[in-house]
């Protein structure tokens, strides 16, 4: 009897602190949602999103458009994937196929490690380190620019990519391996041709989940990208991200004022942009579960 | 006289690290018949087939002296191109192994890997494989399905049409009806002997009536050694050692 009455507790105890994670995260959905609205019933649908001018404290015409914003998260978020997934697939590759089993214990963890650098620390590299680099190279007057962002957030987002990619590609039978090599295939061919493909699923995941990093990121493209709230027009331009833009305003508007709820809004777009990469994930990891 | 025989295997020992797996092993395997590898678990059998396409080499940790003559020409030689050798010497598994990718991908996958690139050549090929291995009828309407949707019957038979669209000379199956019912595997027997016209087999099984039913020489392997290597026939009627007598009996293993 009294063992019942613990298991109870005990299973009230755990039923209690899911129940409060749910409802701070539903809390912080309504928060914004509930701020978002008036900034679009204020600013209208069309003018936020279609809009690239950005100017709320104009004395001549306000306006609150995000789309250069939108644009500027976007590309240095795929810019980023164009570094890091090339690159995190490869080593995933080589990790777990090709590395000794003494230098994959040694590296896997480093690479890990990796993931828990700050982000303003990899900002201050981007600062004092890339950004002048990219200057010289490409003769500009400035080297914090989209190119600069898309590279720091590539860094960034390398550990979950090689990580998740070379538990999925680690995770592909050996029989397959065995099956393709006795069919005389080379070492390289039944990379490209099995194992890649039987793990491609995870490794989509894994990209997913690096991409949902890069576009959330804040400090780093913050300090790396020059913060020009404007449209970009080449990878060489200064930018401003949909983050950055709200970090940078509010702490200073005043609030309850129609750039106050925009800001909010920005944030609601921003989250509905990394719910869906984690939903497209989340699937894509549960056919992958389904297939196994 | 010389080629009759396929394989020639001279001194052979095998070591997983500290263990030495096969001992001294020497035997003849004739160009297409049928050699059934047989004995009790952990005899060597195995290890044995997986010295004849090196499959042995990617396991970590093991070594191995002697040699093993395919055609004459020793495939541990220090110039051998072990993917050449794999193509020559094809390798049926225990478990049914396809990929996970469609019918017609899984027989096409040797050929196109080993440059095959015409159309009408790779389908000629994928239909004459899968006719060789009797499983043609059964899924000549869903050659794009996934091999996974296949019985694990069908798929044995599919890895032997996969195995077969290699061209092979020498086909070595692992116990290649031991994850099957009955019925699926009095068919692949069937087919094993339908293939003995084109291909020499060497045949890992651990049923007895396999042995029987299928080979034409059976060998005895005990603790790493071979104990007895004759025709079929003598070993089951007459073997010449206790032990070999013994096993068929059924007075251990």
């Amino acid at each position: 009897m009294r063992r019942e009455i613990r298991e109870k507790a005990i299973e009230l105890f755990f039923l209690l602190n899911s129940l409060v994670v749910i409802i701070v995260l539903i809390g912080i959905f309504y928060i914004l949602l509930s701020n978002s609205i008036p900034a679009f019933r204020e600013i209208g649908l069309n003018e936020f999103f279609t809009s690239a001018r950005w100017n709320p404290t104009s004395f001549s015409k306000i306006e609150y458009g995000i789309l250069s914003k939108i644009v500027s998260t976007l590309m240095i978020t795929f810019g980023a994937m164009i570094f890091a997934v090339p690159l995190g697939v490869a080593t995933a590759a080589y990790l777990s196929e090709i590395a000794d089993p003494k230098v994959r214990q040694i590296l896997k963890p480093v690479i890990e490690i990796l993931a828990g650098i700050p982000s303003v620390v990899i900002g201050f590299l981007g600062i004092v380190l890339l950004g002048p680099y990219i200057a010289r190279t490409f003769n500009l007057s400035n080297g914090l620019n989209a190119l600069n962002g898309a590279i720091l957030l590539a860094i960034m987002s390398l550990p979950t990519i090689i990580s998740l990619s070379e538990d999925a590609i680690s995770a592909v039978p050996k029989s397959y391996k065995n099956a393709s090599l006795a069919l005389g295939a080379s070492r390289w061919q039944t990379l490209v041709k099995v194992t890649i493909p039987s793990a491609l699923s995870g490794i989509i995941a894994a990209i997913m989940l690096g991409m949902g990093r890069a576009i959330g990121e804040t400090m780093t493209v913050l300090m790396a990208t020059g913060n020009a709230p404007r449209m970009p027009s080449s990878i060489f331009s200064s930018l401003q991200t949909m983050t950055a833009t709200i970090a940078i305003e509010l702490g200073e508007v005043p609030h309850h004022t129609t750039h106050y709820y925009a800001l909010f809004a920005i944030g609601l777009v921003l989250f509905v942009m990394t719910f869906i990469v984690n939903l497209v994930s989340d699937i894509i990891l549960h056919k992958y579960q389904e297939v196994e | 006289m010389e080629n009759q025989y396929k394989l020639e295997v001279k001194n052979l020992d095998f070591y997983y690290d500290k263990f030495q797996a096969l001992n001294d092993i020497n035997m003849k395997v004739p160009a297409k018949k049928i050699t059934a590898l047989i004995g009790p678990s952990g005899c060597g059998k195995s290890t044995f087939l997986r010295t004849i396409n090196r499959m042995n080499d990617l396991i970590e940790n093991t070594h191995l002296t002697g040699e093993v003559l395919f055609d004459g020409n020793n495939i541990y030689a220090e110039k051998v191109d072990v993917v050449e050798l794999r193509k020559k010497i094809g390798m049926v598994f225990q478990q049914p192994n396809p990929f996970p990718k469609s019918i017609y991908d899984n027989i096409a996958y040797g050929p196109r890997m080993h440059g095959l690139k015409n159309k009408e050549k790779l389908e000629e090929l994928v239909v004459e494989s899968l006719k060789k291995a009797a499983l043609f009828d059964e899924v000549k309407d869903r050659l794009d399905k996934s091999a996974l949707s296949l019985s694990g019957g069908q798929q044995q038979r599919l890895c032997i049409a996969r195995a077969l669209a290699v061209k092979p000379d020498i086909l070595l199956m692992d116990e290649p009806a031991s994850a099957l019912d009955p019925v699926a595997t009095a068919k692949i027997e069937d087919l094993i002997a339908d293939l003995k016209n084109n291909y020499s087999i060497v045949i890992v099984t651990h049923s007895m009536q396999q042995a029987a039913r299928v080979s034409d020489n059976t060998a005895f392997f005990l603790m790493g050694e071979l104990i007895e290597y004759d025709t079929t026939e003598t070993i089951f009627e007459n073997p010449s050692d206790q032990r070999t007598e013994d096993y068929i009996t059924g007075r251990f293993g």
